[in-house]
């Protein structure tokens, strides 16, 4: 090898730039590559267009609506709570949380109290789909780093309990259409609260064993510390939420600053990153499912009785006065904001839905620039998309 | 947070002259919006972001509303402040009419978090956002020609037809063919 190539390849393992070499003969030589729509990665029908300098990314643009049925069109042409169950759809992972948020626009738009019992219930069906959503993420994470089935199947083992509970409350396990304007459809029996008070005194064990296995591995630390780091402006001015803003040390949770249904009765922390990089985020998550633990039990041992739906609130023939709400909660994912415009016909005038992964993934291209394309894979993963809501 | 009518009385006062009005909300959420020019909105909306006493650093949400009957579309933006965590103040912007005059200034400049929203209310509305740096189709295909969200939007019978060089065979093939027989008629036939 002559001295002339070697300087500028000492130079740039040197400076620990990914960039080619200028002397490198194929250097400019950029090549297009799709990935998507029905890459594994991806979670779901969704594009990536990149652009690679060797193995760098130099550019990327996201390409979206593969999955897109014009959600928002759909609930102009049905009643209030013919939308109820399309919600579920959104977010398929979280369709409590969607309930909720759903719910509590319309409350805001009708001005419906909502009994005591309920927002209880509402909060501890909000907590298990946060535990299901962040163990599913880690287990996916995992996945997405080549460590094929076992993280995986740790997860979705635990996932499955929490599955169960929904579906002997709900009657299903991903689709469960269970809040309503004034409450929640049914109760929960005493024997599910058992059942659930189990699984949430045993949650933390299985944590403990799924870091044991995870969270100090070396691998996993080589692959996402310092890979998509992201800054506090950034990510502010981006309108990022949730785990993924709060993994870059900015302290902004709904359930903290607005305080909606019961939250600021529980003590608990809301866990904050350092760095924004894909590590962090993977963390907030894991401290996150700790919180949520101690939110349950909290609502277990104060779980008030009562009614669960308000006597006066009115599910037929329900026409809210003209007027407009928006109302958003803390998902697992971020900020979910369902904005409300009614004329005072049965249908709203306007229906939308503020969806956290799709406004999270405005930075995907600023995150991926100058890494990997086996680094954009973990990226996403860490962004925490799910497609149902990005292209609604 | 101060009052929404404070927060107007000094907005006129660093704008003077501008047309800014509050849109009263009739109902229990009682979330009253503020009405922007359209000429003037960027800059308000630098103000809005960047004043000690508001620091509306979070656009939340961005979205569109086709009042078919007054003729025009509204583009509603809820801005929060992550830094002093209060808000929403919710401002509305308004085009002229629904046909041509259809051009709002792109508010990505000040919120970066309108990008994707301000593309998505482009594609289902048609609202075109002056200063968006890429502002293209984003939830329908490239080729696709209406807004979808629209009142008056009228669904094609069907989405994926598309001209086949077949169509002009099959039609030229039906001349060779007597007329149509009903099923009904053809069942009643030995």
């Amino acid at each position: 090898m002559i001295a002339s190539d070697i300087s500028p390849l000492a130079s740039r393992l040197s400076s620990g730039a990914h960039t080619r070499a200028v002397t490198d003969p194929f250097h400019g030589d950029l090549l297009e590559v799709s990935m998507g729509p029905h890459h594994p990665s991806t979670h779901g029908v969704f594009r990536m267009q990149v652009t690679l300098d060797g193995e760098t990314i130099v550019k990327l643009k996201p390409v979206f609506g593969y999955l897109h049925r014009n959600h928002e069109k759909l609930g102009e042409s049905t009643s209030y709570l013919g939308s109820m169950p399309y919600t579920d759809r959104l977010d398929y992972l979280n369709s409590m949380t969607n309930n909720w948020a759903y719910a509590l626009a319309v409350e805001q738009l009708a001005g419906q109290p909502v009994p005591e019992r309920a927002e209880y219930l509402r909060v501890i069906l909000a907590e298990l789909t946060r535990l299901l959503n962040h163990t599913c993420l880690a287990g996916f994470l995992l996945q997405d780093c080549g460590c094929s089935g076992t993280p995986l199947m740790y997860a979705f083992r635990e996932r499955e309990k929490i599955l169960d509970l929904f579906e002997a409350l709900s009657g299903s396990r991903m689709m469960c259409n269970f809040q309503r304007f004034g409450g929640c459809r049914t109760d929960a029996s005493p024997e599910w609260l058992a059942a659930a008070k189990q699984l949430t005194d045993g949650y933390g064990a299985f944590l403990d064993e799924y870091e044991r296995l995870i969270t100090g591995n070396e691998i996993l630390m080589a692959r996402t510390q310092g890979v998509g780091a992201l800054k506090p402006d950034l990510a502010i001015s981006a309108g990022i939420t949730g785990p993924m803003l709060r993994a870059t040390g900015v302290d902004y949770d709904l359930r903290k600053v607005d305080g909606y249904g019961f939250y600021p009765r529980f003590e608990f922390r809301v866990p904050l990153g350092d760095h924004g990089d894909t590590y962090d985020r993977y963390m907030i998550r894991v401290l996150e499912m700790r919180e949520s633990i101690k939110i349950i039990q909290q609502a277990f041992a104060t779980l008030p009785a009562g009614p669960v739906m308000d006597p006066k609130a009115k599910l037929r023939g329900f026409r809210p006065k003209p007027g407009e709400a928006y109302g958003r909660i803390e998902g697992p994912r971020g900020e979910i904001g369902f904005y409300l415009v009614s004329d005072g016909t049965p249908n709203p005038y306007r229906y939308r839905v503020r969806p956290p992964s799709f406004v999270n993934l405005t930075l995907l291209e600023d995150l991926c620039l100058g890494h990997t394309v086996a680094d954009a894979v973990i990226i996403l993963g860490s962004i925490d998309i799910v497609l149902g809501e990005v292209d609604r | 947070m101060e009052p929404l009518e404070q927060l107007h009385a000094r907005l006129l006062s660093a704008f003077p002259g501008a047309e800014i009005s509050i849109v009263n909300n009739p109902g229990p959420a009682a979330q009253h919006s503020l009405l922007l020019p359209a000429a003037l909105a960027r800059e308000i909306a630098f103000f809005l972001r960047d004043d000690p006493a508001l620091r509306l650093d979070y656009c939340s949400n961005v979205t569109g509303i086709d009042w078919l009957k007054a003729g025009h579309i509204e583009v509603v933006y809820h801005l929060y402040s992550m830094a002093l965590k209060h808000g929403p103040v919710i401002i509305r912007l308004r085009t002229a009419n629904r046909t041509d005059a259809v051009t709002l200034p792109s508010l990505t400049p000040v919120w970066r978090a309108c990008e994707f929203q301000e593309r998505e209310v482009f594609d289902l509305y048609g609202v075109v956002f002056d200063g968006h740096p890429d502002l293209r189709r984003i939830l329908m295909w490239d080729e696709f020609k209406d807004h979808p969200m629209r009142k008056d939007y009228i669904e094609p019978d069907d989405y994926e037809w598309e001209p086949t060089p077949h169509g002009a065979i099959h039609d030229k093939a039906k001349a060779h063919y007597p007329a149509a027989v009903t099923p009904a008629e053809g069942a009643a036939k030995p």
